[in-house]
């Protein structure tokens, strides 16, 4: 079997729902794909605890103190377990950190912007993780099975985040008009960011991630939904979702709203959002800062291969 | 350690996949004095029946084990890293009634 041949019979199992495992032989199109689609999550994981940290300090209690620092320590977590997964189709992790860091490689739109309150974290935790867990569920059906099993672990913790979040945004809901304001607020800022999140839809015909199941949903799909559980859980606590022409449409079963700013997404995304720069500088001062942990853990560097 | 102190045969640890994409589960173990024996042994143990769909045979001594309570079990309260750790039912309530309410109810 010449490698045409080999290539064309790896397709037609992925396309029929077949697994695939990181020793399996695989063609490097698909290889470079699963690589790309999992090493940006990756580090949208690790990238995404930077807004949120900045909030341990300023937890109103104690128990929001501990919810919110093992919710980072879950999310670093996941970028451990993702990083794994990524560097066994063949890039090394000293590689990924050094392009994340170098500005190289994406991580996701929501990262990319400030937290201006402690209704930031309710929203970010009730509802980024609310709009991440709907992609994250349906990457359980990965065509790439060591994928596939972390997303369970992962889509476990990430309820937990959701339920956090939930509890965060209720209870202010349920305190002063001040707190009230101070979540639509929040939401007003991060409902943008929300609805460009999955990305603008794609052509099914097309999308190669969507034709080899590397993810077995589209964009748009992912968007409607999130928009179908969780704008009646906003909607019912008084809030009101800044888009006056979002609407549920009976006919077709869909949500119409207004057009996402598809330029806003491809330049936060591309390093020239709010906060872009300011979070890959810390990620580098932290690098640079926990370099004598991997030097005492690894050795130090060799100076040169005899 | 001289070739004479190596035992006969050494236990290999045998895990399994039932199904494509499904992850590796713990089947059992075998006795073979390599790895080439381990392997047609798990095969005929575990494989026979077309029940695996791939099989994993580790040398059990390469296995590092952790079953320590204290950092396992911690006896805190962690109820925080559960969904069952957050009680929103009558929080929920009252943002809804709120949220219908005409008048809000004093703070």
């Amino acid at each position: 079997m010449d490698e045409q041949q080999r290539a064309d019979a790896f397709y037609a199992h992925v396309v029929g729902g077949g697994k695939v495992e990181a020793d399996d032989w695989m063609p490097d199109d698909y290889r470079a794909a699963v690589l790309k689609f999992v090493e940006m999550h990756a580090n949208s994981e690790l990238m995404g605890v930077l807004p949120e940290r900045e909030w341990i300090l300023r937890a109103p209690t104690l128990k929001r103190k501990l919810a919110l620092t093992s919710k980072i320590q879950d999310e670093v977590g996941h970028a451990q377990l993702l990083y794994r997964v990524a560097e066994d189709l063949g890039k090394p992790r000293d590689q990924m950190l050094a392009d994340l860091m170098a500005g190289k490689t994406k991580f996701h739109n929501v990262f990319h912007y400030p937290t201006r309150s402690w209704g930031d974290v309710g929203i970010i935790a009730w509802l980024v993780d609310a709009a991440a867990i709907v992609s994250q569920q349906a990457l359980r059906d990965s065509s790439y099975a060591p994928y596939a099993r972390t997303m369970k672990k992962i889509c476990w913790e990430e309820s937990v985040h959701i339920m956090h979040g939930r509890d965060v945004v209720l209870t202010l809901m349920n305190g002063t008009a001040s707190q009230r304001e101070m979540v639509q607020e929040a939401l007003d800022r991060w409902w943008g960011p929300l609805m460009q999140m999955h990305g603008p839809p794609t052509d099914p015909a097309t999308d190669r991630d969507l034709i080899w199941k590397i993810k077995s949903k589209g964009n748009e799909q992912l968007r409607q939904e999130f928009l179908g559980i969780y704008v009646p859980r906003i909607w019912e606590l008084g809030l009101t979702v800044p888009d006056p022409a979002l609407a549920y449409e009976q006919g077709t079963g869909r949500w119409t709203y207004t057009e996402p700013d598809w330029n806003e997404l491809r330049s936060v995304v591309t390093g020239h959002g709010p906060m872009s720069q300011q979070r890959l500088e810390f990620r580098r001062e932290n690098f640079a800062a926990t370099q004598w942990v991997r030097d005492a853990v690894l050795g130090a560097a060799p100076v040169a291969a005899a | 350690m001289v070739a004479s102190d190596v035992p006969a045969d050494r236990v290999w640890e045998v895990f399994r996949q039932e199904s494509e994409g499904d992850p590796m589960i713990h089947a059992g173990n075998v006795r073979a004095p390599d790895e080439e024996l381990a392997v047609h042994y798990a095969r005929e143990f575990y494989g026979r029946r077309q029940e695996s769909h791939r099989l994993w045979v580790v040398a059990r001594d390469a296995i590092t084990e952790l079953d320590d309570p204290d950092l396992l079990q911690p006896p805190f309260d962690r109820s925080f890293k559960r969904p069952s750790g957050y009680l929103i039912k009558h929080k929920l309530e009252a943002a809804k009634a709120r949220a219908t309410s005409p008048e809000p109810p004093n703070e």
